[in-house]
């Protein structure tokens, strides 16, 4: 049966028909919908699927149940496995039980995310096996074949697909969903289990030598295929095979083609197109992972081949797209490039950059945070919604997962002598700014730590976190207490206030600036998008014929206020957060009573 | 040689129902026993941005549109119908929502709303085929503003390779079926919009 299936959705259905039996992971665009689909697809199967706390956390988890000899996977973004690399170099030497997947998705062009690192690198530093996905369907079976090499060579296997695959549709072939096989039984096994030297150093001449073995394997897997025809070649990586097929197509020129899937390279087809080709071009997005290998290689057995890759069309940062590789290789053989781009009056366009919604409480916090420490305070932030509030002033640093708050550490300690107030989302604070809050504990930083909590993880999908009371699948759980962690982290004060009542906030603020040691506002008002999708009826507010035209209101930058003749308006987006209200200086808005 | 039986971008604004499209197509495609790909804009810019959706009906390849590539630009929006047509061949149709959403640029006062007709003559100048339409209010008429990606699915049903039934079909499988009828008779008007 065929399915039009997003690329994650293709995945979590490779997941089910592995028969795996635990899925762990963090949101992370472009790979929150794996999870996401597990949970929707499993129904009765006796499988775990969690949002774990954070990467690192979902990939020992997942190492935990893979050596009960259980299938599992751990899902993140590219930059997740920066969290989880700790356990990923190690699990290479000790191994696995059943196949462990590592379900790292790239985000080439950084569509939403703050670098554009190739995770190929990754699997190549720790010596793990890396399969790169063309589109869904590959990515399908590429997960499920991932279970069986990770079982064939004991070794946690990468699936690495990118934004374009991850967040492609496709009509996809789909299986029968099999039941978690495997015992559930950790095996006592300290030589593979316990990362002592005396233990490390055999596991790391193993690793070394198993992989030639598995470079033999990946040499016949399906991913790769090589076609010999005119003495031009193109080799091709992950998506960049599919653009370089459909241009060779589209060119009708004959040209020989290698399109690679797995790492480590297939180097037997590699010295076939080399000893074959006079000229080639390496086309691979981001880094130069196989280019490198094929001028290696070359040195050995062809020379005098011309090699283009990186110096030539091909960039190395950014995401490749079709036509960006088809006139690649028509200006290798001299074939005209597509014609210029129409000249269109773009200028005449408004720019519609992603904004926080109308109501969205961090703009109420953020408002009010500004009023108190005033335009010349430090404004540390970190990774969620609200760095799109950038244009407020209050975020002036976005780095990675909780650096909000050990980032204003180090500017107090630095010397920096205005205000410092730092902020993070709930998920975020529990995902990597709690260890940040212990540390300004512990080395008394005098800083403000706002923690905008909005109850879910709001940028990637809404999904639960462990301050909210529910699991991935929905079941109620311990409600962790933010308030309760800040205080055992260590914070002096602790206060919680509603973003919507913007004096009370107002006066939190000054309380948390004025305390002479750590401090800690916890910003508490649910998700807009989650309440009205939960039922919450929006109250309705207009403005009236006070209005003077003071233009105060729009400096709150709220989509739903506009200005009209010289006087303010509240349009149909307004989602009745009555912030606004405390805003205006002639009391002209007011809620309207029905 | 073409790679692609039929190449769509679907435009608008986060929230509008881009997505919704371009889901009934492929599953229409599939029941029509056509292979299909697509990407879809995700993440950060859903929020209240600009979103472009790709489906290419009969097509095992990219999953996005070459530039110049497409056959219909449906836009859902008018701004964003002049913001990604270079994706539309000077062959193609384009069809437009005139109603406009302000982005907070605009409503801040900070950048200005270009006329409709500042927005479509560049478009009838670039391509063969400029269709405008106030499909807001073909929904309203229907029963509901928010069908108004689904009285442009309508208008759009006139140019791809794909037949109404199987749409029809599709839309079934994607609305909740309390407001299938609604959806319906939002296909309808679209599509008699462009007769």
């Amino acid at each position: 049966m065929r399915e039009y299936l997003l690329g994650n959705a293709a995945i979590a259905r490779g997941l089910l028909e592995a028969g795996v039996g635990l899925v762990a992971g963090y949101p992370g665009t472009p790979s929150s919908e794996i999870i996401e689909n597990v949970v929707s697809l499993k129904s009765e199967l006796p499988l775990h699927v969690e949002w774990s706390v954070n990467e690192k956390v979902a990939l020992e988890v997942a190492a935990g149940a893979c050596w009960t000899g259980r299938r599992a996977a751990a899902t993140m973004k590219h930059v997740g496995l920066n969290v989880a690399a700790d356990p990923f170099m190690t699990l290479a030497y000790l191994g696995v039980g059943a196949g462990l997947v590592v379900i790292c998705a790239d985000d080439p062009y950084c569509h939403s995310s703050q670098n554009e690192q190739d995770s190929r690198r990754y699997a190549q530093f720790a010596g793990i096996p890396c399969l790169d996905p063309e589109n869904p369907q590959e990515a399908k079976e590429m997960t499920i074949f991932a279970f069986e090499l990770s079982e064939k060579f004991n070794i946690p296997v990468m699936l690495r697909p990118t934004t374009r695959v991850s967040h492609a549709r496709e009509d996809v072939e789909v299986g029968q969903a099999e039941q978690s096989a495997g015992k559930g039984r950790f095996v006592k096994d300290p030589a593979r289990r316990v990362a002592l030297p005396i233990h490390a150093r055999p596991l790391h001449h193993e690793l070394l030598a198993k992989q030639a073995s598995i470079e033999e394997e990946l040499e016949k897997a399906p991913w790769n295929s090589i076609e010999l025809k005119g003495d031009t070649g193109i080799i091709a990586s992950g998506i960049a095979g599919l653009y370089a097929k459909e241009a060779v197509i589209e060119l009708d020129e004959d040209l020989s083609l290698l399109c690679i899937g797995t790492y480590p390279l297939p180097r037997k087809m590699i010295r076939r197109m080399l000893e074959h080709v006079r000229r080639v071009m390496i086309i691979e997005e981001l880094e130069p992972v196989v280019e490198e290998q094929v001028r290696m290689i070359a040195r050995e057995v062809n020379p005098q081949v011309e090699i283009l890759g990186k110096d030539a069309a091909i960039p190395r940062e950014g995401e490749l797209d079709y036509l960006r590789v088809k006139d690649a290789v028509a200006k290798m053989i001299g074939k005209p490039v597509s014609r210029e781009p129409a000249d269109l009056p773009m200028a005449i366009l408004p720019p519609r950059p992603p904004s926080l919604c109308p109501g969205c409480s961090h703009r109420a916090t953020y408002y009010a945070m500004r009023k108190v420490f005033g335009k010349k305070a430090i404004y540390p932030s970190d990774i969620g919604c609200y760095t799109m509030a950038v244009g407020m002033g209050t975020v002036d640093t976005c780095l990675c997962m909780g650096a909000s708050i050990t980032l204003a550490s180090g500017i107090a300690f630095g010397g920096e002598k205005e205000g410092i107030c730092c902020s993070l989302g709930d998920s975020t604070f529990l995902h990597g700014g709690m260890t940040g809050l212990l540390n300004a504990a512990y080395n008394k930083a005098k800083i403000t730590v706002t923690i905008l909590d909005n109850s879910t993880t709001a940028m990637t999908g809404h999904q639960p976190n462990p301050a909210t009371g529910m699991t991935a699948t929905g079941e109620k759980t311990t409600a962790v207490s933010i308030e309760g962690l800040a205080r055992a982290l260590g914070a002096g004060m602790v206060e919680t206030v509603d973003p919507y009542r913007l004096e009370e906030t107002m006066e939190s603020f000054k309380r948390a600036r004025d305390y002479p040691g750590l401090s800690v506002i916890i910003a508490r008002q649910p998700c807009v998008i989650k309440a009205r999708r939960g039922g919450v009826r929006p109250k309705t507010f207009q403005v009236g014929e006070e209005c003077i035209g003071c233009k105060l209101c729009l400096d709150y930058d709220c989509p739903a206020i506009e200005f009209e003749n010289d006087k303010a308006r509240i349009n149909a987006l307004c989602s009745g957060c009555g912030v606004c209200v405390a805003i205006c200086s002639s009391s002209a808005i007011k809620e309207v009573t029905k | 040689m073409r790679t692609s039986e039929c190449d769509l971008v679907i435009v608008g604004v986060g929230g509008q129902g881009v997505i919704l499209i371009s889901d009934v197509l492929g599953r229409a495609a599939v029941l029509a026993g056509k292979p299909v790909c697509g990407a879809e804009t995700h993440g950060m810019a859903q929020r209240g941005g600009s979103v472009i959706n790709h489906t290419r009906i009969g097509c095992r390849f990219s999953p996005m549109v070459a530039a110049g590539g497409a056959d219909v630009l449906v836009a859902l929006e008018p701004a964003e119908a002049l913001r990604f047509a270079q994706f539309l061949s000077p062959a193609g149709v384009a069809l437009v929502n005139t109603r406009p959403v302000l982005p907070s640029t605009v409503t801040s006062g900070r950048a200005k709303y270009p006329s409709i007709e500042e927005i479509l003559a560049p478009l009838k100048a670039h391509s063969c085929r400029v269709i405008a339409l106030d499909a807001t209010a073909l929904a309203q008429a229907a029963g509901t503003a928010q069908a108004m990606n689904v009285v442009m699915l309508g208008a759009l049903s006139r140019y791809i390779p794909i037949s109404e039934e199987l749409i029809l079909q599709a839309l079934a499988q994607v609305v909740p079926s309390r407001f299938l009828e609604i959806n319906r008779k939002a296909f309808f008007l679209g599509k008699a919009e462009v007769e």
